[in-house]
């Protein structure tokens, strides 16, 4: 199976790789996967609590190239959203941008699940309450 | 020094899985295409001569290279074909002494689902799990025994550790049982000296494929004398083959399969030592790495390939970044059952390791400047993957990864 370029791309410059730290109540750190499973991803956001922006993103990645770059292109939309905007990334739209085979939408998903378990972890630090997870995935 | 100037690229470092076929070997072969083309059954006329005779041959060459008789060698497809036809073969010739099998759960898919074919017809198979470095003992096999065992099959060498079995001393037991002994040798032969009277072996699978030879052609062995052991034809036809598979023989493919058998007997010794010696560099280098595995024995092993887990980095990942070198991983991402390999789990492997795995096969072809730029690029994948992996830096941090509840997907 042949990887697209956009997922290319990615894996080989991989975009926001690092760490935030995760004790500042402004950063929200979402950890989701299971070695087990052979991925484990980590997305974390900075918020400007002022204006609810997401000012920086950071990702760490155990898995495939398309696992690391879904969490890569993932940060690079995070950045500049606010908290609400990003609720909506849709882990289809990952699909469609990396053209990720039916195999790999799995992928996707996992970088869905961590945009919104980074927001809700930031929520929490902020005294607010964890959002429900109210949609279903594809 | 670039080393990519000297090199030509990709790197095939594959060959459990498949190898090149010897020049020497495609050059005998070659006639046997366009002018000696004959059907070796065509007992009337020059062409049919020349086929047989060409047959002959190559099974001499072939025989000669495991200790047997030319007249014990049936010629097949391949080895999954051999594996049924030994398997199957042997479960309806002596179903009436009984209907037990005796296996190992880390055997290729061609023995594990052929016994759960016979499972279906109603034979018993117990699976021996091996111990954390691959090797089946003589002892679980004893206890495994039973009145109305019929076979233990067992293989030679594993094709994804390398793991070499006890054969001789697992068939001195069949023999002084009286149970018969089917070994599939694919990737011993040719690689390690492999004796079936020595080792009393009684039915064996081999494929030209995995030793320099073409694809499509194999052979079981299948012992005449002390005892004489017969398979039912699992294809029915013209009675080729002493009856025991029907199908017009590939000439060519036997030819060159007898060319590759004759090259192995006299190069096998110097092929394995020059390759142990790379795969050792290899793996002495990579194990540098911190967090690096091998898996399996490492004493009754094959010579020329090693696997190696990679905490904290997985395979496909890692495949990825190496993609100018021809490897094969336990990953479940490699596979289309998205389970990584059974045969690491078998070894009580985390799955976790499993899916860190790299297969790396070494062949005749293989050349020192190849080794070194595999050290060098895996060397260099491995590390910017960690420093991309969470479990990496949690793992630096000191936190037990067992002790966080993942939410599996």
């Amino acid at each position: 199976m042949a990887y697209s370029e956009k997922v290319i791309d990615h894996y080989s410059n991989p975009r926001n790789v690092g760490t935030l730290d995760k004790s500042n109540a402004n950063v929200g750190t979402g950890l989701v996967g299971a070695p087990e499973c052979g991925d484990v991803m980590r997305l974390q956001i900075q918020v400007n609590p002022e204006t609810g922006v997401i000012e920086d993103a950071r990702f760490k990645t155990f898995g495939c190239g398309s696992a690391i770059a879904s969490s890569s292109l993932a940060t690079e939309w995070l950045k500049g959203k606010t908290v609400d905007q990003a609720l909506d990334i849709d882990n289809m739209d990952i699909v469609e941008e990396l053209a990720l085979p039916p195999v790999k939408i799995h992928c996707s998903v996992l970088a869905e699940d961590a945009i919104h378990a980074a927001i809700n972890d930031y929520r929490v630090k902020q005294g607010l309450a964890p959002l429900e997870e109210t949609k279903k995935h594809h | 020094m670039n080393l990519n100037s000297m090199l030509k690229l990709p790197i095939y470092l594959d060959n459990n899985a498949t190898t090149r076929v010897d020049p020497r070997v495609f050059e005998a072969m070659t006639p046997y295409f366009l002018e000696d083309f004959g059907n070796a059954a065509s007992r009337n006329h020059p062409f049919g001569w020349k086929a047989e005779e060409a047959v002959d041959y190559a099974r001499e060459q072939i025989a000669a290279l495991i200790g047997a008789n030319e007249k014990e060698i049936i010629f097949t497809s391949g080895a999954t074909e051999s594996n049924n036809l030994a398997l199957k073969g042997v479960f309806e010739m002596y179903a009436e002494k009984g209907r037990h099998f005796i296996t190992a759960v880390t055997e290729h898919k061609a023995i594990l689902d052929t016994c759960k074919h016979l499972e279906k017809q109603g034979a018993e198979i117990t699976y021996l799990t091996p111990g954390e470095d691959g090797l089946i003992t003589v002892q679980q096999v004893a206890d495994a025994i039973r009145q109305d065992t019929i076979l233990v099959t067992i293989m030679y060498a594993n094709n994804e550790i390398g793991v070499i079995q006890p054969i001789r001393e697992i068939g001195a037991l069949c023999k002084s049982k009286g149970v018969l002994f089917h070994t599939d040798a694919t990737q011993a032969v040719g690689k390690i000296p492999v004796d079936v009277i020595a080792d009393n072996i009684d039915l064996l699978s081999m494929t030209a494929h995995k030793m320099y030879g073409p694809k499509g052609i194999g052979a079981l062995y299948v012992r005449r004398k002390n005892p004489r052991v017969k398979v039912t034809a699992q294809m029915d036809g013209g009675g080729h083959e002493r009856g025991m598979r029907s199908g017009t023989l590939n000439v060519p493919g036997i030819v060159g399969f007898g060319k590759a058998c004759e090259l192995a007997r006299q190069e096998m010794s110097t092929d394995a030592a020059r390759l142990s010696k790379l795969r050792d560099k290899l793996e002495n280098a990579l194990l540098q790495l911190e967090e690096s595995y091998v898996n399996g024995n490492r004493d009754h092993r094959l010579p020329h390939c090693t696997n190696i887990s990679f905490k904290y980095v997985e395979g496909e990942g890692l495949m990825m970044a190496i993609k100018d070198i021809a490897v094969s991983s336990g990953s479940a991402c490699t596979s289309a059952s998205l389970e990584p390999s059974y045969v690491l789990k078998s070894l009580g492997l985390d799955d976790e390791l499993a899916h860190s795995s790299l297969r790396f096969g070494l062949g005749r072809f293989t050349t020192e400047e190849e080794i070194d730029f595999t050290i060098h690029c895996v060397t260099d994948a491995v590390n910017r993957l960690r420093d991309m992996s969470p479990l990496w830096e949690m793992h630096k941090e000191g936190i037990d990864l067992k002790s966080i509840e993942w939410q599996a997907h």
